[in-house]
């Protein structure tokens, strides 16, 4: 017990005393969440869309009107449909409108006038968007024709998506769809990924900065002299494990504050939990670090490592922005190896919905099964030996 | 008259053995240690012992085996073959018990750099459970002992290459074990700690503790009470180092009296005699190594003095004698056109990183064909010296001039005519001998037919045949040491820097680069080297001694040991020379403090 | 002159052998990228596939059992989840078995057959508004269909105006489509900066670059030696990537090829001029490994390839300008997928080239600048 504590006491010397440990632990996650915070932004908020009108007529004005006063369209007026087209194939546009010549002929007749809507394909997810807005703006259109007022200042200029699309999206339909999003109403992108991008800073923290540290007692020889004295090899890996899993929760803690009060994201579930969810997690990402450093034993290697095996995995495939569910199914299989898919989960959780244990409890087994695993092959991996 | 050897005091090396009785403490069989990958076995069949109460020296040139020896007696590694025994304990399977009854210096000391002293003595001392009251007495004692009470609260790296020594040793100490392991605890040290910690050292046999010193310099294994030679994972000998000497007793003799300028042509020409096993300048005299049985050579010019062996000689001797005297590299140069004019010129240079002076105020003149040679401890500031000569650093002020012109600014036509040998081996590692040898050459803009002809040149006199296809990085150090030189002269450079060309290789490679340089320096190349082995500064024409970056001394190696002499040091080596020198200098630091 | 020629013969022979020789180094050139296209081709995807919904009917007309049918049948959602009360949606929602709840209220039918018209509510996981957004949509035009269906079945007026979707350039909304194309682009950049942010940092920790330093090089012959197989090697891997996309994963390239190689090539150029600056700075391979690290994390999450470029803050759009990735990828993914014309292309172009120039010229004065 002395010799643990010793080695503990010597570790937070050395961690207050070496800059580095401290920019990566506490710089570099706010650093991260900057970019993350204002980088990484789903919410496609004032599209860049063309509009062709083939005839101005009082009601294809009236929906110019009604798309030009949408919050989420950025309307540019043209003349045809090639001027369009070239503005789509040099992304200035993402999509755009045709209001074909007869339309109001058509829609006076009682048959259906169609408004073409053209997205660039390229950008799957934002054309999704285009084609989602504008029916929602057309909709939103017909309503104010049918309430018989060419009013040309709809209501759309405030408001958000959902209200866009739980407005009735054709008040002359039979059936309505009003969607409601639960956890995060008012479906701002930000309240999901910075949660999630907490859990890749962690990832980066807890499993970088141990391979770093362990690495550099390789280099400058002092892993040797330890060795070299009565410590068991147990008390040496809890002797790293023990400072840098508290310093990984104090970098956590500046993480959660930054996510509350300057990103303003909401926090539903309890600060025990929290607490609890992230301890398995850093016990698995501080397992992996310890791993990588019994094998790679310098710095650069280690570095190296920790980058390809932890954080591009944290990143690509932990859900965090990326869809695991339209995987194709090896892939998705193979998300269930890394510890970040499940706090990504149990962060967003946490964050949005409120203290779910089920889920919480299946996330920390899962992060612990992990966790024992390195651990295992960690233990078999260490012995006191320099050529083993 | 016969020439006072230059030995150390005698009285240490004896009279401790008969005091304890001989007790094997450390008792090795038949070791075997072949690294995965590693193309000779790292250690081939051991055996050796270290008896308690005596001083062990471990002895042999980089790569010999020395740290695998250390690690396999601690422990931390286990042989492939034979056994270690460790006061009754198997190194193999109880490692534990050794490590109670061990203390262990690891190379670079093993402190942590960023704790303080008296931080780095607690960590070591809670690992060995020394606590309490007995802790506050045995710090009380180390810290009087090593001298660190001053520093106590200061970080381990802001020691001085001494200072971390003595901790180093303080904290392989704090359990009071039996047997103490020191892996080339002198690297990096000035001679003045160098000496005050074989002291130290020297002390700790009395309480009965056995020490095994590992080192590289030849001359401390002289001190030690009995020594094991390795060389390439062999064990040349184990025994007291006065036996070894005695198998090149009466074989050793100086040639005194041959002209100045004519020294290295009268070696080369020894060196070619039957008779001559060895032979090496030394200040203004030659000193040669006969074989067994074989007469001294006529001298055209001078007498022949008998000379004390050193353990260097019988090192030779052991494996089989020098290399001869004739450089074929140096053959096939051009003479070198003559000048007057100093082709190396330092004027008053002076590096600072930050608030440290790693150079300070540092003034020479190199003259063609003439070998001038910077001395000193690692860290002293050689290599920064080194870097502004060659245009790498930029001085803080002061000029560097070689051939007249600043090489930072110099075309790259003048700087053609120079060649470079680092410190370290710096080829590319991953490139193998030819393509390392035809990308140096095409970097000196050869080509075509020359390039071929220098490259197989090269490729000859080396012998680097056998090589050819090797990666560069996995090469033998004395290999890689020779491509290294063979890259950096193979355009016929005027001017040659060589920084630490022989660090860590074995005594024959020593002498193959030495008389390359040898005969290129008759051609008219003029060298400038560093070195911190004492022995070789004296084949240099003169010596710049740098300590704590200032040049304390210049001159040729005897003018320097004439600053030194004293009536109680009549003949004083290179080393006590500097020892000296670095006296005077610290006192007149003092004085104007 | 011909020691020039021999000089930099020398150099460049000598950074591909470094590169190419060791077996470990010529497989990090070619292993990892390689593995990351698959995997991230296929792991990169913000689309909406194989999620499950909830059903809470509480309809017992035609019409809510209909309009499950439709839903169940869409190949979007690979689950049905089928409730018995609101209570019961609550848990599925908040531990994500599903991402969305569709409640048919039991007057549904009677609503619909009355004419009075029925509305029928979706709840959707807020957590991933993304996915659920999307979900929303498709879920509505289910809806939206159906009830055309039935007002034209009942007699009913169809509405006065409907959209017609169309998606050029990529028809299908295929996300491997835009994923491909731009990781010829991400992954080039990862390889050219790691090989670049290394090569000079390598040789400074191993001291052959002091050998350089000394020999009769002068600094910009060396940043040729140095820029040359770099641009080379850079160039070649995303060319290959290009290869792949083409031949392996079916992705339609309808633009220029010269074009093409024209981009990649200025592209690279720009990778290489920031690689030399971070490694010239840099004494160590770590500090270059970190130099880089920090200057890749922001370059791709920044560049438009995560989310889009549009949608971040203004400022930041600004500041995003200097990413070379940032330009590259719209013209890349233009000639892929959309016949870009030259015009667009070197919109696009210019910005990198001076990028480009600025990076070699301040990686060339950190050369001269020598070891301090």
């Amino acid at each position: 017990m002395r010799r643990l504590w010793a080695l503990i006491r010597k570790e937070s010397l050395q961690i207050v005393r070496d800059p580095s440990a401290i920019l990566i632990a506490f710089i570099l996650p706010i650093i991260l969440l900057f970019i993350f915070g204002y980088g990484v932004n789903l919410d496609t908020n004032r599209v860049r869309v063309g509009l062709v009108l083939e005839e101005y007529t009082a009601q294809t004005n009236a929906l110019a009107a009604t798309l030009r006063g949408s919050k989420f369209l950025a309307v540019t007026q043209g003349h045809d449909r090639r001027e369009m087209q070239a503005a789509l194939t040099s992304g200035a546009l993402r999509g755009f409108l045709v209001v074909p010549k007869g339309f109001t002929a058509q829609t006076a007749a009682g048959g259906s006038a169609a408004i073409q809507v053209i997205a660039d394909g390229s950008e799957p997810n934002i054309a999704s968007f285009v084609q989602n807005y504008a029916k929602a703006v057309t909709a939103l259109w017909l309503a104010q024709q049918t309430m018989g007022g060419n009013d040309a200042t709809p209501q759309t200029g405030a408001g958000n998506l959902h209200q866009l699309l739980a407005q009735p999206p054709n008040s002359t339909a039979t059936i309505q769809a009003k969607s409601r999003f639960w956890y995060n109403p008012e479906l701002k992108s930000r309240n999901f990924l910075l949660p999630g991008s907490i859990a890749i800073v962690m990832t980066l923290i807890g499993t970088l900065l141990t391979a770093l540290v362990v690495a550099r007692e390789w280099e400058r020889g002092t892993m040797e002299a330890l060795m070299a004295t009565p410590v068991t090899i147990t008390q040496l890996l809890l002797g790293k494990l023990i400072p840098y899993f508290f310093l990984a929760l104090s970098s956590m803690a500046v993480c959660f504050l930054a996510a509350v009060f300057w990103y303003d994201v909401p926090f539903r579930g309890s600060f025990l939990a929290l607490l609890a969810v992230t301890s398995v997690f850093l016990l698995a990402a501080l397992g992996q670090g310890l791993l990588i450093s019994s094998l790679a034993k310098d710095q650069f290697l280690a570095a190296q490592v920790a980058l390809i095996s932890a954080f591009l995995p944290a990143f690509m495939l932990s859900g965090f922005i990326f869809e695991i569910s339209a995987m194709p199914t090896p892939i998705r299989t193979l998300t269930f190896a890394f510890a970040a898919r499940y706090f990504v989960s149990a962060l967003q959780t946490l964050f949005l919905v409120g203290n779910v244990w089920p889920l919480l409890l299946s996330c920390m087994g899962a992060m612990g099964g992990i966790a024992l695993v390195f651990f295992l092959i960690t233990a078999r991996k260490s012995v006191k030996r320099l050529d083993a | 008259m016969p020439f006072a050897p230059e030995s150390f005091p005698q009285d240490t090396a004896q009279g401790l053995v008969t005091a304890a009785g001989p007790a094997p403490l450390v008792v090795v069989q038949g070791l075997c240690k072949q690294f995965p990958g590693g193309a000779a076995p790292a250690l081939q069949g051991i055996d050796a012992t270290v008896f308690a109460g005596r001083m062990t020296g471990l002895v042999g040139p980089d790569g010999a085996g020395k740290t695998t020896l250390l690690r396999l007696m601690v422990g931390l590694m286990h042989g492939n073959a034979g056994s270690v025994t460790v006061a009754g304990h198997n190194a193999a399977t109880q490692a534990e018990a050794i490590h109670e009854v061990t203390g262990y210096m690891p190379q670079k000391f093993g402190l942590y750099e960023d704790l303080t002293v008296l931080e780095n003595l607690t960590l070591y001392a809670d690992l060995r459970h020394v606590v309490g009251k007995a802790r506050q007495e045995r710090f009380q004692q180390l810290l009087h002992f090593t001298d660190l009470e001053r520093f106590q609260k200061r970080l381990a790296g802001k020691l001085s290459g001494g200072m971390k020594q003595k901790l180093g040793l303080a904290c392989a100490l704090l359990g009071n074990p039996r047997l103490l392991l020191l892996d080339e605890p002198s690297v990096g040290v000035d001679p003045i700690s160098r000496r005050e910690l074989w002291g130290m050292v020297r002390e700790l046999l009395d309480g009965g503790m056995g020490v095994v010193w590992s080192t590289a310099y030849l001359d401390e294994a002289e001190k030690c009470d009995t020594v094991i030679l390795l060389n390439q994972g062999v064990k040349l000998y184990d025994g007291p180092p006065k036996s070894l000497l005695q198998s090149v007793a009466g074989r050793v003799f100086q040639a005194r009296g041959v002209q100045e300028h004519d020294r290295r042509r009268v070696l080369t020409h020894l060196l070619q005699q039957e008779s001559v096993m060895d032979g090496v300048i030394q200040g203004r005299y030659v000193r040669v190594t006969l074989r067994e049985g074989a007469t001294t050579p006529p001298l055209e010019h001078g007498e022949w003095v008998a000379a004390a062996p050193c353990f260097e000689d019988a090192f030779i001797n052991a494996l089989g004698g020098g290399p001869g005297g004739r450089s074929r590299l140096a053959e096939s140069m051009e003479v070198k056109p003559v000048t007057d004019q100093a082709v190396i010129k330092a004027q008053d240079l002076t590096k600072c990183f930050g608030n440290f002076v790693a150079v300070k105020d540092n003034t020479f003149r190199i003259a063609r064909g003439e070998i001038f040679g910077l001395l000193g401890p690692n860290g002293a500031g050689k290599s920064t010296t080194f870097k502004m000569m060659c245009g790498l650093l930029q001085p803080t002020h002061g000029k560097a001039f070689v051939m007249g012109l600043d090489l930072k600014t110099a075309t790259s036509a003048a700087r053609s005519r120079i060649g470079y040998m680092a410190q370290k081996f710096s080829l590319y590692g991953q490139l193998n001998v030819l393509q390392n040898l035809k990308f140096f050459s095409g970097l000196y803009g050869l080509g075509g037919r020359l390039q071929k002809e220098r490259i197989d040149l090269m490729v000859s006199i080396f012998d680097l045949h056998a090589y050819l296809g090797m990666n560069a990085g996995v090469l033998p150090l004395g290999f890689k040491q020779r491509l290294a030189l063979a890259c950096s002269v193979m355009h016929h450079p005027d001017v040659l820097f060589l920084d630490e060309p022989t660090s860590g290789v074995d005594p024959i490679t020593r002498r193959e680069f030495w008389t390359h340089i040898n005969g290129m320096v008759e051609k008219g190349v003029t060298v400038m080297v560093t070195t911190h082995f004492m022995d070789e500064a004296e084949y240099c024409d003169r010596i710049g001694f740098i300590y704590r970056g200032e040049n304390i001394a210049t001159g040729s190696p005897d003018d320097l040991k004439a600053m030194a002499r004293t009536a109680a040091m009549p003949e004083p080596t290179l080393e006590d020379a500097f020892i000296t020198l670095v006296e005077r200098s610290d006192a007149a630091r003092e004085g104007a403090a | 002159m011909i020691a020039f020629f021999r000089r930099i013969r020398a150099l460049i022979g000598k950074e591909l052998l470094t590169l190419f020789r060791d077996p470990k180094v010529r497989i990090i050139l070619i292993a990892p990228p390689m593995m990351q296209l698959f995997i991230f081709s296929f792991a990169a995807t913000l689309e909406v596939k194989n999620v499950s919904v909830a059903v809470l009917n509480q309809d017992n007309g035609k019409h809510g059992l209909a309009l499950v049918h439709r839903v169940a049948a869409s190949p979007t959602f690979t689950r049905m989840v089928f409730v018995q009360s609101q209570a019961e949606l609550v848990p599925l929602l908040d531990e994500q078995r599903i991402i969305a709840a569709l409640h048919i209220a039991p007057d549904f039918s009677r609503g619909v057959e009355s004419g009075q018209g029925a509305s029928v509510q979706l709840i959707m996981d807020g957590r991933r508004s993304n996915a659920a957004q999307i979900v929303s949509g498709y879920i509505t035009s289910i809806i939206t269909a159906y009830s055309m269906e039935i007002s034209k079945t009942s007699g009913g007026t169809p509405p006065p105006a409907l959209t017609i979707e169309r998606n050029w350039f990529n028809e299908n909304l295929i996300y491997l489509w835009f994923t491909v194309p731009s990781l010829v682009a991400v992954l080039a950049m990862l390889i050219t900066i790691m090989v670049t942010a290394l090569s000079v940092a390598r040789e400074k920790e191993l001291g052959t670059f002091e050998q350089l330093l000394v020999s009769p090089l002068v600094p910009w012959e060396l940043l040729l030696g140095k820029t040359l197989p770099a641009i080379l090697v850079g160039f070649c891997e995303g060319l290959m990537i290009v290869a792949i996309s083409v031949t392996i994963f079916r992705i339609p390239f309808t633009g220029s090829f010269l074009l093409l190689a024209a981009t990649l090539l200025v592209f690279v150029i720009s990778l290489v001029g920031i690689g030399l600056f971070l490694s010239s700075i840099s004494s160590t391979q770590q500090q270059a490994i970190l130099g880089a690290f920090v200057f890749l994390v922001p370059a791709v999450t920044l560049s438009g390839f995560a989310s889009p470029v549009e949608n971040m803050p203004h400022w930041l759009q600004v500041a995003g300008l200097v990413n070379p990735l940032r330009h590259a990828l719209i013209p890349i993914k233009g000639l892929f997928l959309k016949n870009m014309p030259a015009i667009d292309v070197w919109a696009n172009i210019w910005p990198m080239l001076i990028i480009a120039v600025v990076g070699l010229v301040l990686s060339g004065w950190f050369f001269t600048r020598r070891l301090e």
